[in-house]
């Protein structure tokens, strides 16, 4: 079943590359969803199946899982964009085959397991998002499309040196083949300097997809530039991606006894990013760009729950899974907006009440999710990961990152609410264009889900999140 | 002599912060692709022959021919002038460099393995960081490009440490060349060349907080 979904998969991104006629090309998005859907399920029934490089444990079948709502939802919000955005029929079908591919190269990253196999599949999402971003080829998003690929590529670099450094690093422990299994089994011998600098590399490298510290500032401009339903994707399904090569690097560190080192570098590259972040999002005019730093800051939560281990990794995963619906849902709905104002700029937008009630009560209701207000359920997640970080000894550095917070939450709330509430002068309200329900119907979807995550969260989920915390939950 | 192929790398690092043309950086790239030829040739014995002659191939092909070629054209044909144009005094540089190595081999003593054996992992991580320097002090887009292929380079010499063993690694190193020759070369420096006329970095930094 996954040889066949590869195949397929790849087949039709081709395919939509070349195809010029139009109901062609809706049928072949309605069969690619179908074959990600089809794939979600089998996956799920069959935990752990697999072949060759690739088998999908439970790690893998949460985010493939996430990412099979995603790219639907992405698909067909891509639609309305498109049409707004009216380009040649060339680009736009090499707009949705970028896309198929992403898609198909993040399930193939996440199931892999072997280091390398991931690592490939990671470099083939960086071609095709590209792809994406530079989707209306003006000079920014030349520039933003450019930056992207330059950081990704030195940062894959740095992915593969670090899978070298590992490879040494396994030099004489009998390890054959570089897979997650035989690390894992292999761990207590693998060779502690070589495996720390691996550790390091690997995770740099990684930040780049994951939107930490050190090469975060790619991710901002990739999302801030492409179409803002390519921004949800790379919100939920490229950072998850990140996230999965760190997590699957970390599972092994952690049995070593460069455990705690790891641990350190883990907390400063987290708390940093919750820094820049709330630097940044108290300075940024353009909304889109707050959302992507608004990202960095849950990924720099989710590392620190990380890093604590027991509750607090379990925590991070269960954020992880939320913070992927609910900022997707908040790009769809920015999209929209943008396309009513005509401009990203908070400081030329307001009123959105005026124009559309649905989209604003969308953009309420995510805001008190994202920003973990409670009957979200990402204020569980925090609260058991500020729990864990008390526990561990950081009281510190948990006020820090909880006044920080605070901080997120006053310039968030500040700009959203102009957004909606305060009109704007010059602005024709009367003959703007009114977006329907019908488009804000998946955010309403995503919020209830992770309102009832809150209130009351499905066992099977919590089962699963946990299954896939694996080693580090000790 | 993989030890001398070696040492003569890190001298054409000197020479390559140094440098003041754009030809003489295409020009060390390729001698630097010419030695790591013989590099691949001396240190991958135990490996099947024709995974051998591909990465040879690959090597004298890819990193001492076709790219060098490549880089001159676009240098002619988007008018680019000749001077690198460093940020940093070439002295500033020359000192740096001069640290960042001896550092690097305060590093691989910490291993706790001899110097002979860990020559690979000092030559590469130097090679490795010479990139991001260059790409750190230069302003021109093509000289960024340049940078990346010489961490390209030292990627290749670390991954020929490892090379016997895990063949497979090899491969991919190849995989990441193709991968960046296809794209930061083939479609962004036409692209940006067309867009952008003198190639300078300080065209792209509209986009920012």
């Amino acid at each position: 079943m996954l040889k066949l979904y590869f195949i397929c998969s790849f087949l039709i991104g081709a395919a939509l590359a070349f195809n010029r006629i139009r109901p062609v090309k809706i049928a072949l998005l309605c069969l690619f969803v179908t074959l990600q859907g089809a794939f979600t399920l089998h996956v799920i029934r069959n935990r752990g199946a697999g072949f060759w490089y690739f088998s999908a444990d439970s790690l893998a079948v949460i985010f493939i899982t996430i990412l099979f709502f995603i790219s639907a939802m992405s698909i067909y919000h891509s639609f309305a964009y498109l049409k707004w955005r009216q380009k040649e029929a060339r680009e736009r079908n090499f707009f949705f085959a970028a896309m198929v591919i992403l898609v198909s190269a993040l399930t193939c990253a996440y199931c892999a397991n072997h280091i390398a196999i991931t690592w490939v599949f990671v470099e083939i999402t960086t071609i095709a998002a590209s792809f994406l971003i530079y989707y209306l080829r003006t000079e920014l998003a030349l520039e933003g499309t450019w930056k992207y690929i330059f950081v990704c590529t030195i940062s894959i670099t740095f992915v593969f040196i670090g899978i070298l450094l590992l490879g040494i690093a396994a030099g004489n422990t009998g390890i054959t083949d570089l897979t997650y299994a035989q690390l894992t089994a292999n761990a207590s011998k693998l060779d502690p300097f070589w495996t720390k600098m691996a550790f390091i590399f690997i995770f740099t490298g990684y930040t780049a997809k994951a939107g930490l510290f050190p090469m975060y500032t790619a991710g901002i401009d990739a999302k801030d530039k492409s179409p803002s339903p390519a921004g949800a994707l790379f919100a939920s399904g490229l950072m998850n991606v990140g996230f999965c090569g760190i997590f699957r690097t970390y599972q092994v560190i952690i049995l070593t006894s460069s455990a705690e080192w790891a641990k350190s570098i883990l907390i400063i590259s987290a708390s940093i990013s919750i820094f820049i972040a709330a630097v940044y999002m108290m300075k940024v005019d353009n909304y889109k760009r707050m959302l992507a730093y608004s990202s960095i800051e849950h990924m720099g939560i989710i590392m620190l729950g990380l890093a604590m281990g027991g509750i607090g990794a379990f925590a991070a995963l269960f954020h992880l899974v939320l913070h992927s619906f609910i900022k997707a849902g908040i790009f769809y709905q920015t999209g929209i907006a943008y396309r009513v104002f005509g401009s990203k700029l908070v400081s030329e937008t307001g009123g959105y009440f005026r124009i559309s009630l649905s989209g604003s009560m969308v953009l309420l209701l995510a805001f008190i999710c994202v920003t973990a207000v409670p009957p979200s359920g990402l204020f569980i997640s925090e609260f058991l990961i500020f729990t864990a970080m008390f526990r561990s000894g950081y009281m510190w550095l948990m006020l820090a990152v909880m006044a920080l917070l605070t901080v997120i939450f006053w310039s968030f709330g500040r700009k959203l609410f102009k957004v909606i509430f305060t009109p704007v002068n010059g602005f024709d309200y009367e003959s703007a264009e009114k977006p329907g329900l019908i488009e804000s119907l998946s955010q309403f979807a995503i919020i209830i889900f992770i309102m009832i995550m809150g209130i009351c969260p499905p066992q099977p989920i919590l089962d699963i999140i946990q299954a896939a915390t694996g080693t580090v939950l000790r | 002599m993989v030890n001398l192929i070696l040492l003569i790398v890190i001298a054409s690092l000197f020479f390559l912060v140094t440098a003041w043309r754009l030809v003489t950086y295409i020009q060390i790239l390729a001698l630097q692709g010419i030695l790591l030829f013989f590099a691949a040739f001396f240190s991958l014995t135990s490996m099947h022959w024709a995974n051998f002659t591909l990465i040879l191939t690959e090597t004298v092909i890819v990193k001492a021919v076709a790219i060098p070629f490549f880089l001159s054209y676009i240098l002619k044909r988007n008018n680019i002038t000749r001077e690198a144009e460093p940020l940093v005094p070439t002295f500033v540089s020359l000192v740096l460099m001069i640290i960042l190595i001896i550092m690097i081999f305060f590093l691989s003593y910490a291993s706790g393995y001899s110097i002979l054996d860990n020559l690979f992992f000092v030559v590469a991580l130097s090679t490795i960081f010479t990139g991001l320097y260059i790409i750190m002090t230069r302003r021109k887009i093509i000289t960024h490009v340049m940078g990346f292929l010489v961490i390209e380079n030292g990627v290749f010499i670390l991954s020929l440490a490892v090379g016997n063993e895990m063949p497979m690694m090899v491969n991919m190193g190849i995989l990441l060349d193709m991968f960046a020759g296809v794209l930061t070369l083939g479609i962004f420096i036409n692209r940006i060349g067309d867009v952008f006329k003198d190639g300078d970095v300080s065209n792209l930094r509209r986009l920012k907080d």
